[in-house]
């Protein structure tokens, strides 16, 4: 074999310079393509970057606090942290589980149930592991930034209800802004905004929500925080002061603590809410950090609707306290002479169907003041039907009942006072004289709010004045309504309500207050009609709504307070009474400067007041 | 008649393209980890270089001649290299690609490199034709798929890949039949689409990184998301570059191993289209200079060492910066004199060594 370098061949040079074009053209390519890249697109890459590099993250202003009268804290905010668990790389994830678990306190079961409730929201939206987290919990997440790179810390704003239940119903609560609600703003609401769900949080929102400000962070691609480009400052929402009165407003939520039913207190001048309680009740602050799914649906679910607030919302047969609207429409209609007597023996036939008066002895003979004082049934039977439907829906309508009186809350209910209209126009009859006897007592078709009762009693006791309630204390204008009175039916009517409790003999007798003209009138509503509490049988079938409607002094009053007390046994004067008695003489002792800070509502108390036995039952036999 | 090679007769305008890119280099590495737990990485580097000079020193001293009549010792040992690799390598990463030798760690694979080009130089000058044959081809290809083969089974598709353009590129300056050449580009052309669908007898990594560079937007977080950010360091950079060091996508750790395999990247990022046509003319430079040696060669024997080497250069950058922008799939191939690593660098300055080799001597007989 011949040795392998012989070097007899010649370079192939026009391959070599082939070669080299070929070279040179590859490279002017590779240039083209980065020409595309970083000249054609170079924006659209730039834009990439920005986003891959730079974090912006919220900065959530706190929401404006409520205060009351006097500058007392009802509802603040402060500032809180949330733990939130990154999704979006789930090998790193399943692995830090674990460790996650022990760190945090939190159960695997749990940990995997949220995990697998998430598993359809796109990667890049975090979990909230932890909504309220404590100093250990922050201590851990950054304790173990390096190792741990799924945990993030969020800065949240969370409401506080110092007052928890007393003021719940009210005050309302807030939570996520609902998909509907960011479909019809998505200017103003972004995912996950906390917003009122309910009572003022909800009506006064824009107010006391505050802006939120934004900073733009630089992070590595761990997503670590390097530095803060800039960073626009939240501004926080404004406070609102309240017309509500705490002391008042606890005193009433003590006196109802146990009870099931409402009650509202009103400035008889201004329309300024001084207390509005509802019970059963919820604590606000359940949903400040984040209401569990069960909590929520318990209490939706409960029958005794703890969300519901009574004062405006509940819708109630008014029982007796209807007969003041009955009077002022007797005296001011003149359809019938105010001297009008009538006989009562205990019951009386209409229409070929008895009646009965809630006192089965009979009142006697009984005229207007008499009627007003012994609630005395038969003559209102009476009244109601000399008077007829129409004439007492013009007066029950003008005197607010069976309408929304305009509270700044939302999801008022309006009640209703039935028409002869509105029979033809709902259940397309006409309207059954008989059914006028029933709505004579507040019984039948009518149906009141405790606030649409204690704006009536106390527009009758002001000459027809229909003040507008309102829960905010700055409203710059007030808003009246009139309903003009005689003054001849305005004292003779509140000549009545006075001596329901300050004569003896009256309905409300146990609860006069010394130096203060209290006045007022009882009601005991049946929750069901005869029959049906007949079927029913037992303690059931006699449950009734106690109502009391009281006010202070005699004319114009400065202080009107409605309370209901619901499903139970006992009379309207005995269940209600002492509510309305003990937010007035309150009223009284705070502006005399006699007023003790209550820890108890017990020590305002007075320790003479009688139970007095079941004066008055309303009684209906068809 | 032999005199000695001198000093000047260095190629030293290939020296000093050398030393601009190692230059380049070693500051975008110092830019790319300075203000990362890698910080000093720049030094180990240049640590390399230094090693590398010293191994082209060494190497251009032995005539390629002698090199080339040890072919067969030399092809030998590297296949039995591959072989132990296989054997008893071990392993990083889930590849067997390394040994010890002494303490020290030796990647067989780039070692073969040389040897493939040494093998291949002295096969096509003993064939001695301009018109290879069928048969000669065959030979040709046996003799480069072998350790192909070896090295796919580490497994590394990049180095396995590489040894390919020295064979393609030795034949065509052997004389390869025009006819030949085109049923082979026409079976490359059947082949891939073959071997597309043989794909499933692929590692799950390379199945994973074809699928990527096929589809890089359904996985963000993984190969995919490589390139994509490597894009985007690209596009931003735009045409004057952030600035040395200012670049957020190599700051900020988006582009991937951003200081080796993907520095292109980051010197677009931080340098712009200027940068990168500064670059890329360097090595077009850089294998110009390679062919003007070839040109000058004494015999056939030294074009074919040289233009081995340059095919194997050329291929790198091709290939390296074709992914950077997205337009070949992460194979690891690094971009040579730029890229971080100790294997890597010493094999090009060896390779170097040898084409000073060959200039060295076109002057003696």
């Amino acid at each position: 074999m011949a040795p392998w370098n012989i070097t007899d061949q010649k370079i192939p040079q026009g391959r070599l310079a082939l070669f080299s074009y070929v070279s040179a053209a590859l490279v002017v390519l590779l240039l083209a393509g980065f020409w595309k890249l970083q000249v054609v697109q170079s924006e659209h890459y730039a834009d990439l970057a920005d986003k891959n590099g730079i974090r912006p993250i919220a900065i959530i202003a706190p929401r404006g606090a409520m205060l009351d009268r006097e500058g007392r804290v009802l509802v603040d905010s402060y500032p809180s942290f949330s733990i939130l668990l990154m999704r979006d790389n789930p090998k790193v994830l399943e692995k830090s589980l674990p460790q996650i678990e022990d760190g945090l306190g939190i159960s695997a079961e749990d940990l995997h149930q949220q995990l697998e409730a998430a598993k359809f929201e796109p990667k890049f939206l975090p979990l909230v592991v932890k909504p309220a987290a404590s100093e250990a919990d922050i201590e851990f997440v950054e304790s173990h930034r390096a190792d741990l790179p799924v945990l993030e810390l969020e800065m949240v704003q969370r409401r506080r209800y110092p007052l928890g239940e007393v003021l719940a119903n009210t005050i309302g609560y807030v939570g996520e802004v609902s998909p509907q609600e960011l479909e019809k703003n998505p200017d103003k609401y972004k995912p996950g905004d906390i917003v009122g769900k309910a009572g003022l949080e909800k009506q006064y929102n824009e107010l006391i929500v505050g802006t939120d400000g934004m900073k733009r962070v630089v992070v590595n691609s761990v997503g670590r925080v390097i530095r803060t480009l800039d960073n626009i400052d939240a501004i926080p929402g404004k406070p609102i002061q309240l017309t509500i009165d705490e002391d008042l407003q606890r005193i009433a939520d003590t006196d109802m603590a146990d009870k099931q039913g409402a009650v509202v207190a009103m400035d008889g001048h201004t329309g300024e809410i001084l207390a509005m309680v509802s019970r059963p009740t919820f604590d606000p602050n359940d949903f400040a950090v984040r209401i569990a799914p069960q909590e929520w649906a318990a209490l939706n679910k409960d029958p005794n609707t703890p969300l519901l607030n009574r004062a405006i919302q509940a819708q109630l047969a008014p029982g007796s306290t209807f007969k003041i609207i009955m009077a002022t429409a007797m005296l001011e209609s003149k359809a019938i002479p105010a001297d009008y007597v009538a006989y009562c023996p205990g019951e009386a036939v209409f229409y070929g169907r008895v009646f009965h008066c809630w006192q089965p002895k009979g009142h006697g003979a009984v005229d207007l003041h008499t009627g007003i004082v012994r609630s005395c049934d038969v003559f209102f039977y009476n009244v109601g039907q000399r008077l007829g439907i129409d004439k007492i829906y013009y007066y029950a309508n003008g005197l607010g009942l069976g309408r929304r009186t305009g509270i700044d809350l939302p999801s008022e209910e309006p009640g209703l006072m039935p028409s002869e209209e509105w029979v033809q126009r709902v259940y397309h009859h006409k309207w059954y004289a008989g059914e006028t006897i029933s709505v004579a007592i507040g019984q039948g078709a009518i149906m009141v709010t405790p606030i649409q009762l204690a704006r009536a009693y106390d527009s009758v006791a002001s000459g027809g004045t229909l003040v507008e309630p309102h829960l905010l204390k700055d409203l710059s204008a007030l808003k009246v309504e009139r309903f003009p009175l005689s003054d001849e039916t305005v004292e003779k009517v509140t000549q009545g309500m006075y001596d329901v409790i300050n004569e003896g003999g009256g309905t409300g007798y146990a609860l006069r207050l010394q130096d203060v003209d209290f006045s007022g009138k009882s009601g005991t509503a049946q929750v069901m009609s005869y029959q049906a509490g007949a079927k029913v049988g037992g303690r059931a079938g006699k449950l009734t709504n106690g109502w009391f409607v009281g006010y202070a002094p005699r004319r114009n009053p400065d202080i009107v307070v409605a309370a209901v007390v619901q499903g139970s046994t006992e009379h309207g004067g005995t269940t209600a009474g002492p509510v309305v008695r003990d937010l007035v003489k309150a009223y009284y002792d705070k502006k005399s400067g006699h007023f003790a800070q209550p820890s108890t509502a017990q020590n305002i108390q007075p320790s003479h007041v009688i139970p007095v036995a079941d004066p008055e039952a309303e009684a209906e036999s068809r | 008649m032999t005199g000695r090679p001198r000093i000047q007769d260095f190629d030293w305008p290939l020296l000093g393209i050398l030393g601009v890119i190692c230059l380049v280099g070693i500051l975008e590495i110092y830019s790319s980890t300075h203000a990362s737990a890698m910080a000093g990485m720049q030094w180990k580097q240049l640590m390399w270089i230094g090693i590398g000079m010293i191994g082209m020193f060494l190497i251009s001293r032995i005539d390629y001649h002698t090199l080339l009549d040890q072919a067969p010792v030399l092809y030998l040992t590297g296949i039995a290299g591959l072989l132990i690799v296989l054997v008893i390598g071990y392993s990083r990463l889930g590849a067997k690609r390394w040994i010890s030798v002494g303490g020290q760690t030796l990647q067989v694979s780039e070692l073969m490199k040389l040897i493939i080009i040494i093998v291949l130089a002295r096969y096509f000058t003993e064939v001695r034709t301009d018109r290879l044959t069928l048969r000669d081809l065959a030979k040709v290809a046996a003799l480069t798929l072998v350790p192909v083969a070896l090295i796919l089974k580490q497994p590394d598709l990049g180095t396995a890949m590489v040894l390919v353009p020295v064979a393609l590129v030795g034949a065509f300056f052997a004389g390869i039949e025009w006819k030949h050449a085109a049923v082979g580009l026409l079976l490359i052309a059947l082949l891939v689409p073959l071997a597309w669908n043989m794909r499933h007898h692929l590692k799950p990594y390379q199945q994973q990184r074809i699928e990527t560079f096929l589809h890089p937007e359904q996985d963000q977080r993984g190969a995919g998301y490589q390139i994509l950010q490597s894009e985007i360091a690209v596009g931003s950079g735009g045409f004057w570059g952030k600035g040395f060091s200012k670049g957020s996508q190599n700051q900020l750790g988006f582009v991937p191993v951003r200081y080796s395999d993907f520095i292109l990247a980051a010197l677009a990022e931080e340098q712009g289209f200027i940068g990168v046509c500064v670059v890329l003319l360097l090595y077009l430079g850089l294998i110009l200079r390679l062919v003007d040696n070839a040109q000058k060669a004494k015999d056939r024997a030294g074009m074919y060492v040289v233009m081995g080497v340059t095919a194997i250069l050329g291929f790198h950058v091709l290939v390296n910066a074709s992914m950077v922008i997205g337009y070949m799939p992460v194979t690891g191939i690094p971009l040579p004199l730029m890229s971080y690593g100790g294997s890597a660098t010493a094999f090009v300055f060896l390779a170097l060594g040898l084409v000073m080799n060959v200039r060295m001597r076109r002057f003696v007989n």
